[in-house]
């Protein structure tokens, strides 16, 4: 999946990927795609409530054995 | 309409410190308008170096050791020092933000940090023993805030 830009939290754990994961957009233009590669295994559930709270569209969220890569537009406004 | 965190953080050991920051830090990241006041023993998140956050086994029973410890062991000086140690070796190895991550990222998303001023002059705390970008106030400075919020938590 294409992406603007690309943010490396694995190995950080909570709060850290979804802090890394806000500055991360604040640095690219509305309707881009932040990648965030994480293996806190608390992500998962973390990223979906992330988005569905701000409004941020999570476009996908692939698990690997010990990964979660996740691909989010950044919101109109 | 913006939500709204009002926190009282009241501990100040190196394990207590991190419920006001996490959940401050990452209620910032979801948009929320933050604030914290910081009374008695929370007060010492505040200092300019919290590099010295203890947290103490003696009386926690709650607290993983590695081998069952009595209470009376506990005791022995230089305990507190090991334990806190111990703590710090797993909050690095496991990728858990520091205290001092934390309270940047708060303060870096505008979060709010009031200092209770009856607590500052009980403890006999001087403003320059407190970082720069507090505030100070007392309990109606808190109500102000807390009565329009939506989640308020005391910790």
């Amino acid at each position: 999946m294409d992406f603007d830009k690309e943010l490396d939290a694995r190995g950080l754990n909570c709060p850290l990927p979804i802090l890394r994961c806000k500055k991360g957009l604040a640095e690219i233009e509305n309707g881009q795609v932040l990648k965030v590669m994480t293996t806190d295994p608390g992500a998962v559930k973390d990223f979906q409530a992330f988005c569905k709270q701000t409004g941020h569209e999570l476009l996908s969220m692939e698990q690997s054995e010990n990964e979660t890569v996740f691909h989010i537009r950044k919101r109109a406004a | 309409m913006v939500k709204k965190l009002a926190l009282i953080a009241s501990k100040g050991t190196l394990d207590w410190a991190y419920p006001p920051f996490i959940l401050a830090s990452t209620a910032a990241a979801l948009d929320y308008e933050v604030h914290i006041f910081f009374t008695f023993y929370g007060l010492t998140l505040l200092k300019k170096d919290i590099s010295d956050l203890k947290v103490s086994p003696l009386g926690n029973p709650g607290m993983p050791m590695p081998v069952p410890m009595p209470n009376l062991v506990q005791m022995i000086p230089g305990m507190e020092s090991m334990a806190t140690m111990m703590m710090k070796k797993k909050i690095a190895d496991k990728g858990v933000a520091s205290i001092e991550d934390l309270r940047t990222a708060c303060l870096e998303s505008g979060v709010k940090l009031i200092a209770c001023q009856m607590t500052v002059d009980l403890f006999d705390f001087k403003p320059e023993d407190f970082i720069e970008g507090i505030e100070f106030g007392g309990a109606a400075t808190f109500f102000e805030f807390a009565g329009e919020s939506d989640v308020n938590l005391f910790i």
